[in-house]
């Protein structure tokens, strides 16, 4: 394991962390963000370069973006001052936690029969974005149809959904 | 430690800590940045794999993670839009408040 997994893996779940325990939402969405660039970075040190750059583009720069318009058209039901937890938060904590226990008990476990369990250093894969191109373009062109008419489906029906519904409202 | 061992726990650990975020907070919002958090999550599992798999040329983990991110992408929009078509009618992103079906 090289330094730099460390590193990344602990912005990642910093990150990850104050995300979900930040009180402001507008801090949780920019922790968020830097979860993603971490996981992003993480992509990169995986040789992953097209997945490490669609997640920059379609997270940090979509899906961050929506949430801060979310959270700022939500604004004026700020939450109570009181308690940002519902009404039993143990329980959610005690299911999360046990459902970690498990998979890394099942992954270290698996440690063995896991590919490359030698820890010697695969060999970095020759795929380049033309193949990644062609690949969609040829095996996958269905996949990629099907996906492109969900996101149509998706637009259309969030501009639907959020669509102001009364009489000389829009 | 086994490098992919290595991934495959730290992407367990963003899972439990976006399921936690999903399961214990209040507003509705900070519930689906959880579930993005746990798709990332199962990203990095698709893609760890794919890199320490035995056939990395076939593209296939490389292909679900990219069609996940997209289905990612299109569940973040519609959630959103109902987030805010909820606050319009109910003047509340507290999904402990969201208790009526009707409008």
């Amino acid at each position: 394991m090289s330094p730099i997994f460390y590193i990344l893996a602990a912005l990642s779940v910093a990150g990850a962390l104050a995300a979900v325990l930040l009180k402001n939402t507008v801090h949780c969405a920019l922790a968020l963000t830097a979860a993603f660039a971490g996981l992003a970075l993480l992509f990169l040190e995986l040789d992953a370069q097209f997945a490490g750059f669609v997640q920059i583009l379609v997270y940090i720069g979509a899906v961050a973006i929506l949430v801060v318009f979310a959270i700022l058209l939500t604004r004026d039901s700020e939450t109570p001052k009181d308690t940002v937890y519902g009404h039993n938060p143990i329980i959610g904590l005690v299911a999360a936690a046990g459902i970690f226990a498990v998979l890394a008990w099942a992954v270290l476990q698996s440690a063995a029969a896991l590919p490359h369990a030698a820890a010697s250093p695969a060999a970095v894969p020759a795929v380049t974005v033309m193949d990644i191109g062609n690949a969609l373009m040829g095996r996958y062109v269905l996949p990629l149809e099907i996906v492109a008419l969900l996101l149509t489906a998706a637009l259309i029906g969030a501009v639907i959904v959020a669509m102001h519904e009364k009489e000389g409202a829009r | 430690m086994n490098p992919l061992t290595g991934y495959l726990l730290v992407a367990a650990l963003l899972f439990a800590i976006g399921l936690a975020g999903a399961l214990t907070r209040r507003n509705a919002i900070l519930v689906l940045i959880g579930i993005e958090l746990m798709l990332n999550a199962a990203n990095l599992n698709l893609i760890a794999f794919w890199r320490y798999g035995p056939h990395p040329e076939a593209l296939t983990g490389m292909m679900f993670a990219i069609f996940s991110i997209a289905v990612a992408a299109a569940e973040a929009a519609v959630g959103l839009g109902l987030v805010i078509s909820i606050h319009r009618h109910a003047h509340t992103t507290d999904i402990d408040q969201m208790n009526r079906m009707k409008g």
